[in-house]
């Protein structure tokens, strides 16, 4: 079911934000689940993202196809080039020189790994995005945030839940 | 309880530190430097404006400018490879740091890979200068079927352009994936032209736990493929002159030498900038001198590598059998070039004990002049490499010590303003300490000191709670 409204608590206490999610976690509020639950940290911050459970990550798999298609594509591209050399003097030298080309091959193996691992960044985290309505400066200074999507019914528990942990500020929208 | 007094007093950075201090304090290198910045933007300038002159005098005069000469572009290949080499240490420790977790990289790690970055840019510059010719350097790319230029890709000279281009690329890229969440603190609190360059390159940033955690991996990956790219890229710098096979350059330990070279001359410039930039904009609270400390104990050890690798190619020289090289070292002690040698050895060698005693390390002026000099001496080390091989290689036409010509110095000296003014403007537009990343270093302090003040009773120390003992080893 489509949630209606949109939900973003502030805290200034990272910890009892933590302690709010393992609550949500707990199923301390009915119909809201941790798979809901978005943090917006102004730090990196693990500790708190263990509360939310293990969440995949695969910018990797884009980093292993970028180094591989470096690696190949520059082989490939590099040693056509050479085989087009056939009408220049090689002086007994190979056409295609691996060893040489296996330095060049090196260099392409890290530029494709380095570029794909970009891309793996942007599409992996969204980007280029916007930060979104709810979204408040102070979260770049030195609070934390905690989004949910919630039915109607479900709000004013979650909100209790938030006060009971000192939320600073709670901000709210209904979704179209 | 005593220990953990102790250091406080002896730590990286202050755990106290609030965060929104921390904003004000690195947004305001936006908008209010001393007026030492200024002063340097003015000499910056014109150093700029004199090399630019002397590139016009060449430019239209030819090489000729610059002494007609059989190695007349040696001190524009001696300040090429001098521009690579310092560009090593930016981002080559900046990764290595990351990647064991050092934190107190943090509050340094971003103009060092700005001074990656603009080093190489500044590099980049020199081999196009050295050709003379100008208006005829897109002869060098290769696109084979219309002029029928090939490329030779068994040539460390192409080897080069691969390497400095993926190095170039990398290292931006890794300088700009790092800056993210500081540009959303900083669209998050400027107006008018900035907000709207920020909000752009921020690309939205929010900080949510997803953008985190791919964040936290990427860089991580990027750290990882940017340590053997900085090494290969020195490496193959040195075997532009490795693989000839002229006397003095036909070294199998140029690879390493060159690499520690590089380290060296970078670290050296991360103390001259990190003193320079923590008067500028009234660092003192993040550019600490414990920190200024670790950087100087790390450039001394460096330095030793470096004089040990030189001794190792002086002895197997020495006690080689090729007497053609015997001569070139010879002439290097003895010869006319014997003044830079023993300069090299001095501020290479010598001078680094400075940075052994603890009372040095901690004086500023000192700390200063010391690092300027390392680098004097890592120039004339890249003039060492060039020059005497030239004048005693096997081309007995090209048989003569050369001294460049007041053009060829005010084109490097340019080279200088150059670097000087893009790392300047850098640092005005952008947040040159990591904002982010020294929060979590405050808040990851203050929870271990927390824990080891808890802990202090029975075990042993937690994490950052060293003694005053081992902090003056």
């Amino acid at each position: 079911m489509k949630k209606s409204h949109r939900l973003l608590g502030l805290f200034s206490n990272f910890e009892e934000a933590t302690k709010a999610i393992y609550d949500i976690r707990a199923d301390k509020v009915s119909g809201v689940s941790v798979k809901d639950v978005t943090l917006i940290s102004p730090i990196e911050h693990p500790e708190v993202e263990e509360a939310l459970g293990d969440r995949g990550v695969h910018v990797q798999f884009f980093t292993l196809f970028g180094g591989l298609f470096g690696l190949i594509g520059s082989w490939v591209w590099i040693s056509a080039a050479q085989a087009t050399f056939l009408v220049q003097p090689q002086g007994g030298k190979p056409v295609v020189t691996l060893v040489t080309n296996f330095v060049l091959n090196y260099e392409m193996m890290i530029l494709g790994g380095v570029l794909f691992t970009l891309i793996g960044l942007l599409v992996g985290a969204r980007l280029p995005s916007r930060p979104g309505t709810l979204y408040s400066e102070k979260i770049s200074l030195d609070q934390i945030g905690i989004l949910l999507e919630v039915n109607e019914p479900n709000l004013a528990p979650l909100k209790s839940l938030f006060h009971q942990h000192n939320v600073v500020e709670i901000r709210e929208e209904i979704i179209r | 309880m005593k220990d953990i007094a102790i250091h406080s007093q002896e730590n990286d950075i202050r755990e106290d530190l609030p965060w929104k201090q921390i904003n004000t304090d690195i947004l305001r290198s936006l908008d209010n430097p001393r007026r030492g910045y200024w002063y340097s933007i003015i000499v910056c300038l014109v150093l700029l404006a004199i090399g630019f002159t002397a590139e016009v005098i060449q430019y239209r005069t030819g090489m000729g400018m610059s002494k007609n000469h059989p190695h007349m572009w040696n001190l524009y290949i001696a300040t090429f490879i001098f521009w690579i080499g310092m560009s090593h240490s930016g981002t080559l420790l900046s990764a290595i740091l990351h990647i064991v977790h050092a934190d107190w990289r943090k509050p340094i790690y971003r103009f060092a890979e700005a001074m990656t970055t603009f080093s190489l840019m500044t590099a980049l510059l020199f081999p196009v200068i050295h050709l003379g010719r100008l208006w005829n350097f897109y002869w060098v790319v290769p696109y084979i079927p219309s002029r029928g230029t090939w490329p030779n890709f068994r040539s460390p000279l192409s080897w080069d352009g691969f390497a400095i281009m993926t190095y170039l690329t990398s290292s931006a890229l890794f300088l700009y994936i790092g800056m993210l969440p500081d540009l959303a603190i900083a669209r998050d609190n400027t107006t008018g032209w900035r907000k709207q360059l920020y909000s752009t390159l921020s690309l939205g940033w929010c900080g949510n736990d997803r953008q985190w955690r791919v964040f936290r991996k990427a860089y991580m990956l990027m750290a990882i493929f940017l340590i053997p790219l900085a090494v290969s890229v020195h490496s193959i710098v040195s075997s532009d002159f490795a693989m000839s096979i002229n006397p003095g350059w036909h070294v199998t330990t140029f690879p390493p030498y060159f690499v520690a070279g590089a380290l060296y001359s970078g670290c050296a410039a991360i103390i001259t900038l990190f003193i320079l930039l923590r008067y500028y904009f009234r660092w003192e609270e993040y550019m600490t001198l414990p920190i200024l400390e670790k950087i100087c104990k790390l450039t001394f050890a460096i330095a030793m590598m470096w004089t040990y690798l030189n001794l190792v190619e002086f002895a197997s020289v020495w006690y080689g059998h090729d007497v053609y090289g015997k001569e070139v070292l010879w002439g290097k002690m003895t010869g006319a070039y014997a003044p830079a040698f023993w300069s090299m050895m001095f501020f290479g060698s010598v001078l680094p004990f400075a940075l052994a005693f603890r009372t040095l390390r901690r004086h500023i002026p000192t700390m200063m002049a010391v690092s300027i000099l390392l680098n004097v001496g890592m120039w004339l080390e890249r003039w060492m490499i060039v020059s005497p091989t030239l004048s005693q290689s096997f081309y007995p036409w090209s048989w003569d010590v050369m001294w460049p010509t007041l053009t060829s110095w005010a084109i490097v000296l340019g080279s200088f303003g150059w670097f000087g003014l893009l790392f300047l403007v850098f640092v005005k537009i952008f947040p040159s300490v990591s904002m982010y990343e020294v929060k979590e270093m405050v808040y990851h302090r203050k929870l271990a000191t927390e824990k080891a003040a808890a802990h202090v009773g029975g075990g042993a120390p937690a994490y950052g709670a060293h003694t005053k003992k081992e902090d003056a080893v």
